[in-house]
């Protein structure tokens, strides 16, 4: 398993049976490798509820999308609606959890997953929605950045998503989960010390487990 | 029958092709919104038909701007927008490049926002207030309200003198079924603006389609246009 698929997996046990999920772009759409599809409901906020799994080829449908533009397939019992729709659901609490990306998250559980720095501020999608109204923000990301700087950080430099907190962050080290408003560390990845943790972290944390 | 057949004419919706429809709405610095979720359940047909048009200077409200050349892309490139409002438009690169000439204004909303602010401006609502955004970049300029001790942004209403949407199936009144993720933000768009084109597949008799199953009642629908250009 690479380092992804480590984050992935972790990420999908903390999903619980029964609930509905949003999966944002990147290493979230992993998460369906590790969970039985049959337990869970995924909806994407183009407009479906109950996502089944990418189509046979030759069986694409190209109206048929996630909302990373993916073709993918309608499970048995799926329903399709509108924009509007499909974010009353996400605003109105009504998605158990949402598994997103991120570019920072500081220790207060904040998350910067939306623009991009060095470049123009020119797409937020439902990044916004999602970290505001879905019951359990999940945020998946490695570690640190591929210049090796800590992404989990005293403050975010990079503009904020929410003022809401994530519920948990998974990276390829460790899992940290929000105790009040203070960041725990909750596990860390097999053969991994608290100290590899610390040293690459420059957020503060609890030790929790 | 034939005689309720007769009277029903007076509410059909027009038939035209996608050039006529847009020469005959669309005019220079109008306000436009265009159904989509990328290309998937964009009005492609009527996109060529405006690209071909002589109109410019358009404000386009859709959640993106095609793909770099293609559909909205091209309406882009061919410098007939002004001005785009939208949640998205990281994907289409030439957006970045227009707007750092100064020749394009971005209006970036979340989508959840942006859904909403199209059906409120359909539904004759001076706007909403939502938690989304609240603290972020994307608030200033916004009142903010305490209600219930939460926080809320204030977003007013969208609406646009034309709006291309794309649907599967009308019939001749204009209602509109819809088909799978092509759905998005075409059934707010078609009640959010003073002329409404919709690109269709077919076009079938009153009384084919199941009432249970309408999307878009026609009564919001004044023209249909046959697809010709598809994803």
């Amino acid at each position: 398993m690479n380092e992804k698929e480590l984050i992935a997996s972790r990420a999908a046990s903390l999903l619980q049976p029964g609930w509905v999920v949003n999966l944002g772009i990147g290493i979230p759409t992993l998460v369906t490798r590790f969970v039985d599809m049959e337990s869970f409901c995924f909806q994407t906020e183009n407009g479906l509820l109950g996502v089944g799994p990418a189509p046979e080829e030759g069986q694409v449908d190209p109206n048929l999308v996630d909302a990373g533009k993916r073709p993918v397939t309608e499970r048995r019992g799926a329903s399709f609606f509108d924009s509007a729709t499909s974010f009353a659901m996400i605003r109105g609490g009504h998605v158990d959890a949402v598994v997103l990306g991120a570019l920072q998250v500081d220790e207060n559980g904040r998350v910067a997953n939306w623009a991009v720095p060095g470049e123009p501020v020119l797409g937020v999608g439902g990044a916004m929605d999602l970290m505001s109204g879905a019951r359990h923000v999940i945020i998946v990301m490695t570690h640190t950045a591929k210049n090796g700087s800590a992404k989990l950080v005293r403050e975010c430099s990079l503009p904020l998503t929410s003022l809401r907190p994530a519920t948990w962050v998974v990276t390829e080290l460790a899992t940290f989960s929000m105790d009040g408003c203070q960041l725990s560390l909750v596990e860390c990845a097999p053969n991994i010390s608290v100290e590899t943790v610390r040293a690459r972290t420059e957020a503060r944390f609890q030790i929790r487990y | 029958m034939e005689s309720q057949a007769g009277r029903e004419d007076r509410f059909w919706a027009r038939i035209v092709s996608a050039d006529e429809a847009v020469a005959s709405t669309v005019r220079d610095g109008m306000t436009v919104m265009v159904g989509g979720f990328g290309l998937v359940g964009a009005p492609l047909t009527l996109i060529r038909a405006l690209n071909t048009s002589p109109c410019t200077g358009l404000t386009i409200i859709s959640n993106n701007l095609g793909e770099p050349g293609k559909a909205l892309g091209e309406t882009l490139r061919l410098g007939k927008v002004r001005r785009a409002i939208g949640s998205y438009f990281t994907s289409n690169r030439d957006v970045a490049e227009a707007r750092a000439r100064g020749e394009l204004e971005v209006t970036l909303i979340p989508q959840g926002t942006f859904s909403e602010a199209i059906r409120a401006g359909g539904a004759g609502l001076g706007g909403f207030y939502t938690p989304t955004g609240v603290g972020t970049l994307l608030a200033e300029g916004k009142e903010v309200r305490q209600i219930g001790g939460k926080m809320y942004l204030l977003q007013e209403p969208l609406r646009a003198n034309v709006a291309l949407v794309r649907a599967r199936t009308a019939d001749r009144l204009g209602n509109l079924i819809y088909y799978k993720t092509a759905r998005n933000f075409n059934p707010m768009m078609a009640t959010a603006a003073d002329v409404v084109i919709a690109e269709v597949d077919e076009v079938v008799d009153v009384g084919r389609l199941d009432p249970e199953a309408i999307g878009t009642p026609h009564l919001y629908v004044g023209y249909l246009v046959r697809a010709e250009v598809r994803i």
